[in-house]
């Protein structure tokens, strides 16, 4: 079966944007074929430096001829609808059939060859290709993102003709830019009539035209510069990924660095060699701290075995990390102190105030939380005041990304205590699901303070997250909350450190509003955690007495409503890591429903639930449960059920009694096992109901008129005892 | 063809007029304004605007206020040169012509490493944009190469390839000097005697340096700033020959942009007021581009 080869060929293509661009051709590709009846028995897409390029295997030659049946008006329907109706199917009445009743159309619809469905194909897949940036050139209006130069398409070895913009389709590519085949210099064109051909001729043109090859071939050529030295690469997935986009015959070259900078902290020689020159950096074997020297992924095999290209890049890591050095000596000489100052004339947010005033948010909610985590007052309001710093450092402002991490060295330098140092260091932390979250209480009332202060600002001024949507990375923050709280077992109770952090966010916000009236401003735009409160313009008739009660009741408002939103979306975030972690979502909802908000407790009863309804117990005692609330909720639409707790049974029926003693015996156990926190324990203790729930439902009929009243507070009773472990109603089947 | 390797910065700046005007550009001198780079010539800003063709090369003396250190740092100056190539329409082998350039002034690229490396190029003041590359030798940034899409926030057509080479930085390179002021600036066996890019420019950096950071006075600064920017409307206003008066108005704006760029160097500019400076600038470059283009489509 034919084979269909197409390769789009530009100008380079940005790395970050290669995987996306394969996998957007793939989809496309696989899409208009199918709308054609086309299924390829195989199909892959490549993406590189500078070229796209699509295979697909086992395509017919021709669509396969198609007869389609066209119903049409009934016999004796108006004349519009038929002639319409002729219109459409392009025919005359008499070649129409009849049957029941109906006027049908057999149209024969001869399949299109194939090369003239590619042609549409392509031509639609490269004006509507989804590039998150692309652009036009030359003269010509057509888009793509960078200027396109060829179009290779064959099919079944044979040019599928046609032209977009007067880029002409053909059977011709070309390899490296600069290298050709047998050492000659400089870009050859060659014919390639399949892939097989395709994938030799690239080869000989110095081209890898799989990334996984290319990942490879630079892991491989890494690791056999660094076997050759005692060298161990430092790894660097990320990196990896982007300079297997830069270059398309990647060729590791070694080269060394002055060792005098081997003095600067490792972060900032990596981070210097990852972001501005693209470079691995390497260790001694088996050591820590790096070695002087990097690898930089070349895109050429040079004459000269790469001795130029070392030294050339030398030599530009050299003036980068001399720039360092002079950030780190002018740093060092500055210190936390001017650094706090500069932070006055940092804007945070437009709408949340400078970064000092940030800064002074997150000391005093650090210092709240201090005593809930064990951490001591003094040192974490140090370490929360001068957290933010390294912000106005130099090397902060070259390497934005070293935020904490210099902060850390700096206040190390300064001769900090540790526990603040690591405090500064550590407080941005967890960035991510597998960044390491802090343990020491220091670290984790600041890391805490900094992350809660971010989240009350942000849903006061109501830039929350909607769909993939989060440029305040809000719900990373929550998660970090619920890491620090989750991993270090922490008894905070939610509701109340969001309510602290709120009540600090509006203070700080008074604090401009107050100034704005000591300045005499009729109207201001000031930091405002709360909102609502921005223009004052309808407020300026008052006075200001009024003025400040009305904006009291406005931030009283703003607290009030902030807070469940905060709860809720915090529900929504541990359902996401419960998730994660394999629990169900419903049982999150179920234990949430009882309005606890201490995360460690709720983790631990969603834990506790899980197990209970793995067992057999647990899935009896949900069904049991799930009977009971709808009768009970019968029962209800019909009126107002009774209070109380049920008398014992009248009616000699065994599981009448069993039931009533079982929930009399329930009781007590549940609740001490509920005030120690033994969820399991509690669970344990609910598994009794089991037997006595099912035999009372199974033989008990409740709407029995003298007994009614009574049933139905047992049912109630048994309802109100397991609602006090979780909201079975929420839990799915 | 052979060419000898440049072996200073003014044979470097030869070989790249040479070249480019084998290709077939104008070789223009510089702007007589200060400006911040060689983008912001008329001949590039305004010439990427409207349908007629345009192909030029040019060196522009560029100021950059704020990044002066009193010649003390080897690799930062507050003045330096730009050499600017503009295409319009960009020709379909504009890399090539480009890389060709890179071996008229000695760069063997089969022993250096030559990346095209995503660099979008953005330029807020002038409202303009375009995609691109920096182009890299051996890790080191030697052009930038844009493809503008928008000028004076008007989409252009037909599209302008811009390139532009750092010369000092790409001289060091080339000449494998440490300190700019070392770089030779004529032959260095000169019969006249051997002149160093820091006996031309050195006491240059120093005094404004010291001006740039200090000297300006920051009052007069906002007084000429917006005695600029009232009298750009006013000049375009104004007509000659049934055309508005857009390239004095232009040069209006580029001394607008230059007095923005030595209040900032002041301190005078508080973080929130930066993005209404600018803003203001693009209006008024914005102006300028629409009255451009306008006589360029009629003619």
């Amino acid at each position: 079966m034919p084979q269909l080869l197409l390769e789009l060929f530009s100008e380079e293509i940005p790395a970050r944007m290669q995987a996306q661009a394969a996998k957007d051709l793939e989809r496309m590709a696989r899409e208009h074929l199918a709308a054609a009846g086309f299924l390829p028995e195989a199909l892959k897409t490549f993406a590189g430096p500078r070229r796209l390029t699509l295979v697909a295997e086992g395509l017919p030659l021709a669509q396969a001829d198609r007869k389609e049946e066209l119903k049409g008006p009934r016999v004796g329907a108006p004349p519009q609808a038929m002639e319409g109706f002729l219109r459409k199917a392009g025919l005359t009445q008499d070649q129409l059939v009849e049957r029941d009743g109906v006027y049908m159309a057999f149209i024969e619809k001869k399949g299109r060859p194939t090369p003239e469905i590619v042609a549409e194909m392509v031509e639609a897949i490269v004006r509507g290709f989804p590039w998150p940036k692309s652009m036009i050139w030359g003269t010509k209006k057509l888009r793509w993102v960078r200027p396109l130069k060829r179009i290779l398409c064959v099919l079944d070895r044979e040019v599928v003709p046609f032209a977009i913009e007067g880029i002409p389709s053909g059977d011709v590519t070309e390899g490296h830019r600069f290298m050709g085949p047998g050492n000659t210099f400089g870009a050859q064109p060659f014919v390639a009539k399949d892939f097989d051909e395709y994938a030799a001729g690239l080869e000989a043109h110095f081209v890898v035209l799989d990334v996984e090859e290319r990942k490879e071939r630079i892991l491989e050529g890494c690791k056999t510069l660094c076997f050759a030295r005692h060298l161990e690469l430092v790894e660097d997935q990320g990196l990896l990924e982007e300079v297997a986009g830069l270059a398309e015959w990647p060729t590791p070259v070694l080269g060394d660095m002055d060792p005098v900078f081997l003095s600067l902290p490792p972060e900032v020689i990596r981070t210097s060699m990852r972001t501005h020159q693209k470079y691995f950096a390497v260790r001694k074997a088996g050591e820590t701290g790096l070695a002087p020297h990097f690898i930089t992924i070349a895109n050429i095999q040079a004459a000269d075995g790469g001795a130029v290209i070392a030294a050339g890049n030398a030599k530009v890591l050299s003036s980068r990390l001399s720039d360092a050095r002079f950030f780190w000596d002018e740093d060092v000489k500055v210190g936390f102190k001017p650094w706090l100052e500069k932070l006055n004339g940092v804007t945070f947010h437009a709408k949340l105030g400078t970064m000092a005033q940030r800064v002074e948010r997150i000391e005093a909610l650090a210092a709240e939380i201090a005593p809930l985590v064990g951490a001591d007052v003094a040192k974490t309001q140090e370490a929360a005041r001068l957290a933010k710093a390294d912000l106005a450092s130099q090397m902060v402002g070259e390497f934005p990304e070293l935020q904490g991490v210099m902060g850390g060295y700096y206040a190390r330098q300064f001769g900090l205590d540790a526990e603040v140092a690591a405090a500064i260091e550590g407080h941005y932390k967890p960035q991510g699901p597998s960044d390491a979250v802090p343990t020491a209480p220091v670290s984790i009332a600041v890391a805490l303070a900094d992350k809660l202060d971010t989240l009350v600002g942000f849903f006061a001024i109501d830039e929350r997250p909607t769909g993939s949507k989060d440029p305040q990375a809000l719900r990373r923050a929550a998660l970090g909350v619920i890491r620090l709280v989750e991993e270090n077992s922490l008894p905070i109770s939610l509701s109340s450190v969001l309510r602290k952090a709120l009540e600090k966010s509006a203070e700080s916000a008074f604090a401009n509003v107050a100034f704005s009236l000591r300045e005499g401003r009729s109207t201001y735009t000031f930091s405002s955690s709360s909102g609502d409160i921005e223009s004052h313009e309808s407020l300026s008739f008052l006075g200001s007495d009024e003025m400040w009660d009305a904006l009291v009741a406005r931030r009283k408002l703003a607290v009030d409503t902030a807070l469940p939103q905060l709860l809720a979306f915090f529900a929504d975030r541990l359902k996401v890591t419960l998730k994660d972690q394999g629990k169900r979502h419903d049982l999150v909802d179920a234990v949430f429903a009882l309005g606890d908000d201490d995360l460690t407790r709720i983790v631990a009863r969603v834990e506790a639930l899980d197990g209970f309804l793995k067992t057999d117990d647990g899935k009896n005692l949900l069904a049991g449960y799930k009977r009971a609330s709808n009768i009970l909720k019968a029962e209800e639409k019909k009126g107002a059920l009774l209070v109380g707790a049920p008398e014992a049974p009248t009616a000699d029926s065994d599981a009448e009694v069993g039931l009533y003693n079982a929930l009399r015996l329930l009781d007590k156990p549940l609740k001490e096992a509920l005030a120690k926190e033994d969820f399991t324990g509690a669970m344990t203790q609910l598994a009794e109901l089991r037997g006595p729930v099912d035999a009372y439902l199974d033989g008990v009929f409740v709407n029995e008129p003298e007994h009614r009243d009574n049933r139905l507070k047992t049912l109630t009773a048994v309802r109100d005892a397991m609602g006090q472990v979780a909201d079975f109603g929420l839990i799915g089947g | 063809m052979s060419r000898e390797k440049p072996k200073s910065f003014q044979s470097l700046i030869l070989t790249l007029h040479n070249y480019w005007a084998e290709q077939g550009c104008v070789i223009l001198q510089p702007h007589d304004v200060e400006v911040g780079a060689g983008t912001l010539h008329p001949a590039t800003v305004l010439r990427a605007l409207g349908p007629k063709p345009w192909n030029a090369a040019y060196v522009q003396p560029s100021r950059r206020p704020g990044d002066g250190r009193y010649g003390e740092n080897p690799n930062r100056l507050q003045h330096y040169y730009q050499y600017q190539v503009i295409l319009k329409p960009n020709p379909e082998n504009m890399q090539d012509l480009y890389l060709g350039s890179l071996e008229a002034i000695g760069l063997d690229l089969r022993t250096h490493d030559i990346r095209f490396v995503e660099d979008d190029w953005e330029n807020p003041t002038v409202g303009a944009w375009g995609l691109g590359w920096e182009v890299w030798c051996d890790g080191m940034e030697v052009s930038q190469y844009t493809y503008f899409q928008q000028v004076g926030g008007l989409d252009v057509s037909p599209v302008a390839g811009e390139l532009t080479y750092g010369l000092e930085r790409l001289a060091m390179y080339v000449f494998g000097v440490d300190n700019v002021y070392d770089l030779p600036f004529n032959d260095p066996d000169s019969p006249l005697g051997a002149t160093t890019y820091g006996e031309v420019f050195l006491e240059n950096e120093r005094q404004q340096s010291e001006a740039n950071f200090h000297g300006y006075d920051v009052a007069v600064l906002k007084q000429q700033f917006e005695q600029m920017e009232a009298q750009v409307p006013l000049m375009l206003a104004r007509s000659y020959q049934d055309k508005a008066l857009v390239l004095p108005a232009y040069d209006m704006v580029l001394k607008a942009s230059h007095l923005f760029n030595l209040m900032n160097a002041r301190g005078a500019i508080a973080v929130a007021e930066r993005a209404s400076y600018i803003g203001r600038i693009r209006d008024l470059c914005k102006m300028c581009a629409s009255a451009w283009v306008e006589q360029q489509e009629a003619a």
